[in-house]
C-alpha cells in the first residue's frame, strides 16, 4: 500500500468515525436500530455540495447538512413513536424517501464542487499538502465530535438518554420522558451521520446519490471493531473506540484491496465490507448490535415501540 | 394524601380477552400512612399501583394526590410525586450503568435534567454515605456495573434510589417477592427504616398475608378489582393470618380458593 492510499484510508475513517457515532449513538445508546443513515448520509452530502456550488459559506452549508441529517432522523422517529411503525421498517421508509429528497436537493444524479471554496480552504494557506491536510481536518472533526458526544453523554441529560435504551420502564419510573429522549437522540445520531456526508462531499469533490448504500453497515463496522478491541468499559472508551474501530477497518480495507495476491479490485469493496461484519458479528463474544430486533431475542425487543 | 375515587381499568375492552382489571375502587390515604396491599393473583394490586404511577389508563374515576388532580399527568409528571420499587430487581435498576449513575438518575427525578456532569467529587460523596447506610459494602463499588449486584444488592439500591429525592409517596409493588427468605427480610427492614425516618406516605402490595400484617398500619385486600376489606387501628392489631381468611370469607361470603396467599 502506497502512502496516498494509507492517507486516504486514514482520511475516510475518520470521516465514517462519524457515522460510528451516530451508529453508536442509535443503536447502542438508544436501542434503536437505525438503517436511516444510508439516507441521511448522502442528504448531508447532496445539502452541503448544493449549497456550497451556489455560493453558500461551506461552513455554514456543513451546519445546514447536519440540521438536514437531525431532520431525516426526527422522521424515523416520529413514524415509530407516533404511528408505532417497528424502527427497523420506520428507518427504511425514511431512507427510500431520501433517495428521492436527495435527487431534488441536487437536482441530478450528482454535484461536482469544483471551483468553490469548501472547509479545507482556510487552511490551505499553511503549506501544508492537501493528501496530509484532509486526514488532519477529518481527525479535528472526527475528535471534536466524539468529544461533544462524550461529555453529552455523561450529563444529566446524556445519563437520562443512556437509560431510555437500556431500561425505558425504569427511565420513566424516574421521571425521563422516553419519547422525547428518543427523537433528540435520533436527531443528534443523524446529524452526526449528515455531518460525515458534508465532509465527504467536500473532500472528495462531489456528492453522488449513490454515495449512502452500505453507510450502516460501514458505521456497525467501526462500533464492532471499536468494541471488540477497545471495549465497553465507559462511554469514554466507547465512543472512541468507534472512531479507532473506523480507521482501523478501512486500512484493513485498504489492505485487502492492494493486495496483489487477493486479486480483489475496489469493486469489490461492498462484498468485503459485508463478509467482515457477518464474520465479526458471528465470532464469540461479540455484542450483536441487531439483537433485541426479532421478539424473543433479549428484552430490547419492544423497545422504541409506541407505548400507550 | 391521596384520594381515589371510583377508579375502573379494563384491559382489552370490547375484545373476548375483556379484563375488567379495576372495578371501581376508592381510596384515602392520609399523609404518613403505611398501607400493605393484599389480594390473589388478579385481584388488581398491581394494576392499582400502575393506576396511581399513570402507566395505566382509567376508564373512568380520579386521582388526587397531595390536593391536586394528577389524572390526566403522564408517568414521568408523576415521578416528582411517587416513587415506586417494582417486583423485578432488574426492572427498577440499569444494569448497564454503574451504581453511581443509577442514583445519579434517581437524585435528579422530577428535576429538569441538564447538560451538567452527571457525576462530580460532591455527589459521588453523597452516594457513599447513602450506601453506607446499606451496610452492604456497596460504598466501595460506586463504578461497578448494577448488573454485577444480586437481586437483594439491587432492591436494596433501588429502595434507595426511590427515597433519594424528597417525595410524597412510596409505592412498593412486591418488591421482596423474588428474593430468597432471609434477603426479603432484610429488605423489608430496611424499608421499614426508611418509611419511618422520613415518614413517608406508603403503599406496599404484597402476596404475604404475614408481612401485611407485620408491617404498616392499615391492612386493604382487593379482590377481583374491588376492596374486600380495610382495615387499620385496633380492629388490625389483634388479627392474625387466620382471622383475615376468615374476614375474607365473612366479606365475600366465599372461602379463598388461592394457595399463594395462605402460604405467607
Amino acid at each position: 500500500m502506497n502512502l496516498v492510499a494509507f492517507l486516504g484510508a486514514i482520511e475516510l475513517g475518520l470521516i465514517f468515525g462519524l457515522v460510528g457515532l451516530g451508529v453508536f449513538l442509535s443503536f447502542r445508546v438508544l436501542n434503536f436500530p437505525d438503517l436511516t443513515v444510508d439516507g441521511s448520509f448522502p442528504l448531508g452530502a447532496a445539502t452541503a455540495a448544493t449549497l456550497i456550488v451556489n455560493g453558500v459559506d461551506p461552513f455554514l452549508a456543513t451546519f445546514i447538512a447536519c440540521l438536514a441529517g437531525a431532520a431525516a432522523g426526527l422522521v424515523t422517529a416520529f413514524l415509530n413513536l407516533r404511528f408505532g411503525i417497528l424502527h427497523l421498517l420506520a428507518s427504511i421508509l425514511t431512507m427510500l424517501a431520501l433517495y428521492s429528497i436527495n435527487l431534488r436537493i441536487m437536482g441530478k444524479p450528482n454535484v461536482a464542487i469544483i471551483s468553490s471554496p469548501t472547509v479545507l480552504s482556510p487552511f490551505e494557506g499553511l503549506g501544508l499538502a492537501n493528501l496530509y491536510l484532509k486526514p488532519i481536518v477529518a481527525g479535528a472533526v472526527a475528535l471534536i465530535g466524539a468529544t461533544l458526544l462524550i461529555r453529552f453523554l455523561i450529563s444529566d441529560y446524556g445519563l437520562a438518554m443512556r437509560a431510555t435504551g437500556a431500561n425505558p420502564r425504569m427511565a420513566r419510573a424516574q421521571g425521563i420522558d422516553t419519547t422525547s429522549m428518543t427523537y433528540v437522540g435520533m436527531a443528534i445520531s443523524n446529524a452526526l451521520v449528515g455531518l460525515a456526508g458534508a465532509l465527504f462531499a467536500q473532500m472528495n469533490g462531489f456528492a453522488d446519490v449513490t454515495i449512502g448504500t452500505g453507510t450502516i453497515v460501514v458505521g456497525l463496522a467501526a462500533v464492532i471493531v471499536g468494541e471488540a478491541l477497545f471495549g465497553t468499559r465507559s462511554v469514554l472508551v466507547w465512543a472512541l473506540g468507534c472512531i479507532a474501530g473506523s480507521v482501523l477497518y478501512r486500512l484493513v480495507i485498504a489492505l485487502a484491496l492492494n493486495t496483489d495476491v487477493l486479486g480483489l479490485s475496489s469493486s469489490d469493496l461492498n462484498l468485503v465490507t459485508a463478509l467482515l461484519v457477518a464474520i465479526a458479528l458471528v465470532l464469540p463474544g461479540v455484542r450483536n448490535p441487531l439483537r433485541g430486533i426479532f421478539p424473543g431475542r433479549g428484552k430490547g425487543a419492544t423497545i422504541g415501540m409506541r407505548r400507550d | 394524601m391521596i384520594k381515589a375515587r371510583g377508579l375502573v381499568v379494563t384491559f382489552n375492552k370490547g375484545t373476548p380477552m375483556e379484563t375488567r382489571a379495576l372495578r371501581g375502587i376508592d381510596l384515602d390515604i392520609p399523609a404518613g400512612q403505611f398501607v400493605t396491599v393484599i389480594g390473589s393473583n388478579g385481584a388488581g394490586k398491581s394494576t392499582l399501583l400502575n393506576a396511581l404511577t399513570g402507566d395505566v389508563k382509567l376508564e373512568s374515576g380520579s386521582i388526587t394526590i397531595d390536593g391536586t388532580d394528577v389524572t390526566s399527568w403522564p408517568p414521568p409528571r408523576r415521578a416528582s410525586l411517587l416513587a415506586r420499587v417494582f417486583q423485578d430487581p432488574m426492572a427498577g435498576t440499569c444494569e448497564a450503568l454503574t451504581i453511581e449513575e443509577n442514583l445519579a438518575l434517581a437524585a435528579t427525578r422530577g428535576c429538569r435534567r441538564g447538560l451538567a456532569r452527571a457525576l462530580d467529587s460532591r455527589a459521588r460523596s453523597a452516594f457513599r454515605d447513602k450506601l453506607k447506610e446499606l451496610g452492604l459494602g456497596l460504598e466501595a463499588r460506586l463504578a461497578d456495573k448494577m448488573g454485577l449486584l444480586s437481586g437483594g444488592q439491587r432492591q436494596a439500591v433501588s429502595l434507595l434510589m426511590a427515597t433519594i429525592r424528597p417525595m410524597k409517596i412510596l409505592l412498593l409493588d412486591e418488591h421482596t417477592a423474588a428474593l430468597d427468605p432471609k434477603t426479603a427480610e432484610f429488605v423489608l427492614q430496611l424499608t421499614d427504616a426508611i418509611v419511618k425516618a422520613q415518614n413517608l406516605t406508603t403503599l406496599m402490595v404484597t402476596h404475604s398475608m404475614r408481612q401485611a400484617l407485620d408491617h404498616g398500619e392499615r391492612t386493604v385486600m382487593l379482590h377481583e378489582g374491588r376492596i374486600a376489606f380495610d382495615v387499620a387501628g385496633e380492629n388490625r392489631a389483634g388479627l392474625d393470618v387466620p382471622d383475615l381468611l376468615a374476614l375474607f370469607s365473612r366479606v365475600r361470603g366465599e372461602a379463598l380458593a388461592d394457595d399463594t396467599l395462605l402460604l405467607g
